[in-house]
């Protein structure tokens, strides 16, 4: 299988695949933890019914763009790519953001709450994993952000990430109405999978340019921002640079002087 | 009325060129209105009331500025916590920043008030006079210029005052030149390599690992440096810090892997490996790195004023500010890995003058 | 009045040499005497009976002037930690996301203020705040003083040294950006960088002097610094001096009104009122400043890295006073770059840079001089225009800020873009045909707005004040009763006067005889600046009109009282206006 292909390059992802498929057995509900991602996708690697379920998903909400067989449409209102070896990563990373399926065509597919439950994306990653190999869902591993180097990841964001998303991982815009969007409040695991699927007009960054540490390391900087690790000054103004200093102080700042000045200048009662 | 009298009384005033608004019929201007005592001019209460108040604001100032005093040595400088509207924050920083507000901004209010409550508000009349001299007063600083000018005998001897202004106006010369010639080096042709030479392997930025052709996919993109630039930089013949600031600044490339049928140049492909190519980071417009790859359309944004490359079309500019495309680095394989065939073509970066 | 005065009215009503019973004649103490004795400087307290007109419009110079102090402070504090250094460390200090990671001893000393010198941050953010406020202020000064007029003769000089300041204060700010060597500061001394190079001939040159050497090299931030504390700020001061003195030196410009001549001065004295509330004002302007700094953050140079010139972070802007040099930058085209005789022209970087910076400054510093030989006026001005009764002057400054702000607005389109959902294509392109229609639309819309406002006053003068009084005539007629301004609300509405064009002033270009009066091309030029401004125009009321709008009861004023050579010439141009008159 592609799953296993693709773990095959980590001995620990093994190790892990073996515990997580026995933790499967050996617990039904576990399937359902949407706390446990992991155990869900050692099960959507397995089972072949869950490739069925998930062909049935796709017809229903995906084949209208993307084709009955996965293979790219290019109508005018229905054009999607081939999905003909994006992986489950890709999957899990755009259904999951709830990016697709999309509302309205438009120049970019924005994140909103997903329809799906995690076991139906699940599905749909076996489902677009059987059509050829792609990446997976990553390993818990390299979400945990346990043991990530923040300042390392730094410096890998600030070389390959900040140009677009901004320094402090506020977004930044494209050409043509295109941008890229704030990583904020994005799950650890959906941030994996977007360095490693590119999405839409984000480059991929496969495991020899960043290693799945250094992409850990990444993440851990994001979540340190997220966390207000770098809130220590007061109000931070949307992190937007000098446009909401200026923002800021040619209304409420300069107001404030000017209310001052103006009842200086007034006769008292 | 008052324009108009002005001009009547300005001596030096050249005839008027605009007609003057009918001066008779104008409005009087009705003088001061009537003083209007305020509260506390005539209710002592009130009076009594705005001195508590000024007396208050002075009071809550020395608490701003003994709070700042006794939180500067008690607070935690590392004390965190979350506010409503500002979000988490160092509360050590607020606490005195907000004495120290105190501290300066009651002793502003409480003047404030003051003045405007209990200071005198009549309004003071004080007269204005012409800015210009009279016509005496002007004859007599004339005499006192000509005086000086004719006992220092210029009127005599011109030649003292043409070598005087001479020597007044190149003295600073040789100075000038002393700053300006020390401040930097002659440009010569810096601009016009980098540090890429034919077989530098290319190195991913940051980590400095060297890179393999097939692990460069399509929809890729990786920052490259020239080796020994970037990773580990201690060896014995290494750059010094600011050679390879110098480096990141000129040398920095993207490599991107596009499909070849996709190229339109048929130098773009020579220049690559099976569709992979590397471009010149540096704007050709003031220098901002290029770097945002949109891998759907194959175009590269600069984030400082939006010039746009098609990376199809060989970085030809599409829209924005920059006029040049940015430049290819020609590259190879050896050994298995990505390697500089040739330095960069043409100069780098921003244009100059003498780009040609 | 009868009260018997009390409390501040008792003081007031004391004459200066002190007749109260509880008061005895007040000597000087004894520090007084002192410095007196060597100094004389009892001569010079008749200083503090100078008389400072109230208005809060005055005060925007004043945040300004403040503001400045308060960097001069927070600044002379920070020089005691900054390392103005550009050579490698690695950093170790407590913010963690950048330990281990290398960077300059500029970037690395700029931390060490945020995070481990108590109280530094708090310094850094007044500094930069108030070094906003400070070109906030002066933005806002420079528009109160071109609206009003205040440039106008006497004070030409203080105009041109005001002008200089300004420019120097935001030269300072960017050189004061550019310190932290941080990777937005990096970037945008990388982009001067690049302005300098584009220009021809000397700018390779430039650039390598500057920088001594390559870019970015190791003396750029030691000289910056230099500048920034050294030599920028006694221009700053310098200058602040001799343009404060001229104000003490012309005395204040007033607004109009009952009292208010053009040869006096009505306001509170230096002592006590003003010492008060100027000196408060600079208690409150700090103290304001130090809440912004306690509770906003700005600047977080820790959040944009050290600089590296292969990085660059999204939304890349300087602080908004060079916005619309980089904003011209992002609109001009890339075809103004070519090639001739073997050397490259970069219009499309050095006209939004190297040229516009000292070309917005000439326009602004040369003004006056224009409007003066326009108007011809060589009289001396102290009492201030409304804005609406010098409508062209109004209208050109409305347009020079809508043309400032469309370039300063280029600078943050990939923000709008982002925040708007819009195409950053778009808007630069929107932006490029504002740049040449707006400030057409808005001198147009802002001249008629000042003239209605003109008429509006007219029609406030005439017919008075609705008193919401009904009454019925003999007729059985009804009508709103109005009831006039009295002598002090209307001497505000007609006060001004209004300035005549010189095609109507200059008399015909042919004398008697009708042989060619000898004028020159200078004169025509000006004759047509002088339509221009004064084409259209809203006399003020006369007593005359105000007493035919008696007569006529509720009926119409005319607009004259003028030589009937104008009111000819003035028929066809000014139709609209007078037909708005009548009602």
């Amino acid at each position: 299988m592609s799953k296993l292909a693709a773990y095959r390059r980590s001995p620990i992802a093994l190790i892990v695949l073996l515990f997580l498929g026995l933790a499967f057995t050996g617990t039904a509900y576990a399937a359902l933890q949407p706390t446990a991602p992991s155990d869900t996708y050692a099960a959507s690697g397995a089972a072949a019914d869950d490739v069925e379920e998930g062909r049935k998903l796709f017809l229903a909400n995906c084949a209208s763009c993307h084709g009955t067989n996965a293979e790219g449409k290019t109508g005018v209102n229905t054009a999607g790519p081939s999905l003909v070896g994006v992986g489950s990563a890709a999957v899990d990373f755009q259904v999951g953001t709830g990016r697709m399926p999309m509302a309205a065509p438009g120049v970019q597919a924005a994140d909103k709450p997903t329809v799906f439950t995690d076991k139906q994306i699940d599905q749909l990653g076996a489902f677009v994993d059987s059509l050829g190999p792609g990446p997976s869902v990553p390993d818990a591993q390299y979400t945990d952000l346990v043991n990530a180097d923040i300042a390392n990841g730094g410096k890998i964001f600030r070389t390959n990430c900040a140009m677009c998303h901004n320094s402090s991982a506020q977004g930044g815009a494209l050409t043509r109405g295109k941008y890229a969007p704030s990583l904020m409040n994005v799950e650890p695991k959906h941030i994996y999978e977007a360095m490693l699927t590119g999405p839409q007009s984000m480059p991929v960054f496969n495991d020899a340019t960043l290693q799945p540490q250094e992409k850990e390391d990444v993440i851990a900087f994001i979540k340190n921002i997220e966390e207000g690790g770098n809130e220590y000054g007061g109000h931070s103004l949307g992190s937007l640079g000098p446009a909401g200093d200026a923002l800021f102080i040619w209304t409420i700042g300069i107001g404030l002087l000017i209310a001052a000045a103006v009842w200086l200048g007034r006769k008292a009662a | 009325m008052s324009d108009d009298q002005i001009a009547v009384h300005d001596p030096h005033a050249k005839p008027a060129t605009y007609v003057e608004a009918d001066a008779v019929d104008r409005f009087e201007n009705p003088g001061l209105p009537p003083h209007r005592p305020r509260r506390a001019d005539v209710d002592e209460q009130a009076a009594k009331r705005a001195e508590r108040q000024v007396a208050t604001m002075f009071t809550l100032s020395i608490l701003g500025t003994l709070g700042f005093l006794v939180c500067y040595f008690v607070v935690d400088p590392e004390l965190r916590g979350s506010l409503l509207v500002i979000g988490e924050m160092n509360l050590y920083h607020l606490i005195l920043g907000l004495t120290m507000a105190a501290s300066l901004l009651f002793i502003g209010l409480g003047a404030v008030h003051w003045a405007k409550t209990l200071m005198p508000d009549t309004e003071v009349v004080e007269e204005r006079h012409l800015q210009a001299s009279d016509q005496e007063s002007r004859d007599e600083a004339a005499g006192i210029l000509s005086d000086g000018y004719r006992s220092a005998q210029l009127h005599r001897r011109p030649v003292l005052l043409l070598t005087a202004g001479g020597a007044l106006s190149l003295f600073a010369l040789p100075m000038a030149l002393q700053v300006a010639g020390g401040l930097g080096p002659l440009p010569g042709d810096t601009l016009e390599s980098t540090v890429w030479k034919r077989g530098m392997r290319l190195m991913i930025d940051p980590s400095g690992a060297p890179i393999r052709p097939e692990q460069v996919t399509q929809g890729s993109v990786i920052h490259v440096m020239p080796e020994g630039y970037v990773g580990d930089t201690h060896g014995e013949d290494a750059p010094s810090a600011l050679e390879i600031m110098e480096a990141k600044a000129t040398a920095s490339v993207l490599l991107v892997k596009l499909n070849p049928e996709d190229i339109q140049s048929q130098k773009q492909l020579d220049w690559g490996v099976d569709g992979i190519v590397a471009y010149s980071k540096i704007c050709t417009h003031v220098g901002c790195p290029v770097a945002l790859y949109e891998r759907q359309t194959h175009h590269l944004l600069c984030p400082c004023h939006q010039s746009t490359f098609d990376m199809t079309n060989d970085c030809e500019v599409i829209f924005g500010p920059a006029k040049r495309p940015l430049p290819q680095l020609p590259i190879m394989v050896e050994n298995g890995y990505l390697v500089a065939a040739d330095g960069f073509a043409e100069p780098v970066g921003p244009s100059y003058w003498e780009r040609g | 009045m009868t009260t018997i005065p009390q409390g501040a009215e008792a003081v007031r009503d004391r004459t200066p040499t002190g007749t109260s019973s509880d008061d005895a004649r007040p000597s000087l103490p004894p520090p007084l005497v002192w410095a007196d004795d060597r100094l004389g400087v009892a001569k010079g307290m008749g200083l503090f009976k100078k008389v400072f007109p109230d208005h809060w419009s005055f005060l925007l110079g004043e945040i300004a002037m403040y503001s400045m102090i308060i960097c001069l402070i927070t600044g002379t504090f920070l020089t005691f930690w900054f390392v103005p250094s550009m050579g490698h460390v690695i950093y170790d200090g407590s913010y963690v996301p950048l330990k281990g990671v290398g960077m300059s001893e500029a970037y690395a000393s700029t931390l060490d203020i945020s995070f481990d010198i108590k109280g530094g941050l708090l310094i850094r953010q007044l500094h930069h705040w108030a070094a906003l406020l400070f070109i906030v202020g002066i933005a806002l000064h420079v528009a109160r003083v071109f609206f009003t007029g205040a440039f106008r003769k006497p004070r030409e000089l203080n105009w041109v040294i005001g002008t200089v300041l300004s420019l120097l204060a935001i030269i300072e700010g960017f050189a004061g950006y550019s310190l932290p060597d941080d990777l937005l500061s990096g970037t945008g001394i990388r982009a001067m960088n690049g302005f300098m190079s584009s220009a021809p001939v000397i700018g390779t040159y430039m650039t390598f002097f500057v920088f001594g050497g390559e870019f970015p090299g190791e003396a750029i931030i030691p000289r910056l610094y230099i500048a920034h504390v050294l030599l920028l700020p006694a221009l700053l001061v310098g200058l602040f001096a001799v343009h404060i003195f001229l104000v003490f030196w012309h005395k204040h410009t007033q607004y109009p009104g009952p009292g208010r001549t053009n040869t006096n001065v009505v306001g509170f004295p230096l002592m006590p009122v003003y010492t008060a509330k100027a000196g408060g004002f600079f208690f409150i302007v700090f103290g304001i400043t130090a809440l912004i700094s306690a509770t906003v953050t700005i600047n977080a140079v820790w959040a944009y890295g050290p600089y590296d010139p292969s990085q660059v972070t999204a939304g890349s802007q300087p602080d908004f006073y060079m916005w619309f040099s980089d904003g011209a930058l992002r609109l001009l085209p890339g075809w103004l770059e070519f090639e001739l005789w073997g050397f490259t022209w970069s219009f499309n970087i050095f006209l939004g840079s190297l040229l516009l910076l000292p070309l917005v400054w000439i326009i602004l510093g040369v003004y006056p001089f224009i409007e003066k030989w326009v108007t011809g006026d060589n009289r001396e001005h102290h009492l201030l225009d409304r804005p609406r009764n010098a409508p062209v002057r109004t209208a050109i400054g409305a347009a020079a800020i809508s043309i400032y702000l469309v370039l300063a607005i280029a600078t943050i389109n990939d923000i709008l873009a982002i925040k708007l959902h819009l195409s950053i294509n778009d808007i630069t392109v929107a932006l490029r045909i504002a740049f040449f229609l707006l400030p057409v639309i808005v001198f147009m819309v802002t001249k008629r707005l000042c003239l209605s406002l003109q008429r509006a006053d007219r029609d406030l003068v005439l017919h008075g004040t609705e008193t919401g009084r009904i009454q019925r005539t003999p007729e059985g007629r009804f009508y709103e009763v109005h009831e006039d301004l009295d002598a002090h609300d209307r001497w505000h509405l007609v006060q001004h006067e209004a300035q005549h064009p010189l095609s109507l002033t200059a008399g015909p270009d042919t004398d008697e005889y009708g042989v060619a009066k000898p004028r020159g091309m200078a004169f025509k030029v000006r004759r047509a600046l002088s339509e221009f401004y004064f084409r259209d125009r809203v006399d003020p009321v006369t007593p005359s009109e105000l007493a035919a709008a008696h007569h006529h009861g509720e009926a119409e004023a005319l607009p004259g009282g003028h030589a009937e050579a104008i009111e000819e010439a003035r028929a066809e141009e000014t139709l609209s206006l007078r037909s708005d008159d009548r009602h």
